[in-house]
């Protein structure tokens, strides 16, 4: 918990294990170059945010983040602070490491302070999901292997994040650019998840059969 | 496989959706003042019905909100989807004005289970 994380030093960075650690040498080895190439971000300062958009908490809450989404699929945020819509009053503010507290970030804080006593959480779900990188021209072919979304890009736009489920996992999914995609997957199922992706790119490194 | 179409979320598989069983299945106003046969009828009895059905329905993989569905329980066409707490659309005219209902996002005709 936030509340009980010590002071950041190398210490405490050395020892921390992100839930895909496992699986770096497979991502590195697994990877498709200029094809499909999977790896893991880790320790990304994730937030739980539950709040009413249209309430004064929601507005000072959006005040920190750069804006609230309004419907699924949208994205909001500013510079390196994003914020993906997960159900009508619930987001995910999504930041770079450095941005969790036990790191010097005030960005729990600020957002903490913003809700003040209005109606609704801010919790740090930084442990909960993980992140993985998948990119290439490959990796919508990658997903639609697993994934029952429309993933064609006239459908799902760059910039666009659903909750749905890739390979009977349920994820985040945020299409960062054309062939590039975020994946949030749960701690607990990102081992899974990682051998799963690795096994749906393989196939991409052997010469295409005519 | 049926493709739901969920209020906040759009067009979305079945698989993300958890079922709630039967809808508009009141609580009683005085639980305590129920004898064990009345409060194992609230409890436990459902309607099995053949035909269209009201029933709800969760989103637990998309944006984890309850809404209510009427369903044909013979040929699993989704008739109408509409926000809990809203009476059941009845009549094909109540059907196709209420604001719930996304015309044209329906499962095929026989989709199969």
């Amino acid at each position: 918990m936030a509340e009980t994380a010590a002071p950041a030093t190398k210490k405490n960075l050395s020892l921390r294990t992100s839930p895909a650690a496992l699986l770096r040498a497979a991502f590195e080895t697994g990877s498709v170059r200029g094809s499909a190439e999977l790896s893991e971000t880790s320790f990304l300062t994730m937030v739980g945010v539950r709040v009413n958009r249209d309430s004064g908490a929601g507005q000072r809450i959006a005040s920190v983040t750069g804006g609230l989404p309004a419907k699924c699929g949208e994205v909001a945020g500013a510079g390196d602070t994003s914020v993906l819509w997960l159900g009508p009053e619930e987001f995910m503010v999504v930041a770079p490491v450095e941005a969790h507290e036990s790191l010097g970030g005030d960005l729990l804080q600020a957002l903490r302070e913003a809700l003040a006593d209005g109606e609704g959480q801010v919790v740090d779900l930084s442990a909960n999901r993980t992140t993985f990188e998948l990119t290439g021209p490959r990796s919508r072919a990658v997903l639609e292997k697993g994934c029952s979304l429309d993933l064609h890009p006239r459908v799902l736009k760059s910039g666009t994040a659903l909750s749905t489920e890739i390979g009977n996992i349920p994820v985040v999914l945020w299409k960062i650019s054309d062939e590039s995609f975020r994946i949030f997957p749960r701690a607990s199922f990102a081992e899974f998840l990682g051998r799963w992706l690795l096994d749906a790119m393989r196939e991409y490194a052997s010469p295409e059969v005519p | 496989m049926l493709l739901i179409s969920c209020p906040n979320c759009g067009s979305r598989d079945e698989t993300e959706f958890h079922y709630g069983g039967q809808a508009h299945v009141p609580y009683p106003e005085n639980p305590n003042e129920l004898n064990d046969v009345e409060w194992s009828r609230y409890l436990f009895y459902r309607e099995n019905t053949k035909g269209a059905f009201a029933e709800r329905w969760l989103h637990s993989t998309g944006c984890r909100q309850w809404f209510n569905m009427l369903r044909d329980t013979v040929t699993y066409d989704i008739q109408a989807i509409y926000p809990m707490g809203t009476p059941r659309p009845d009549s094909p005219a109540a059907t196709s004005s209420n604001p719930g209902t996304k015309p044209g996002t329906t499962a095929p005709e026989g989709a199969t289970k």
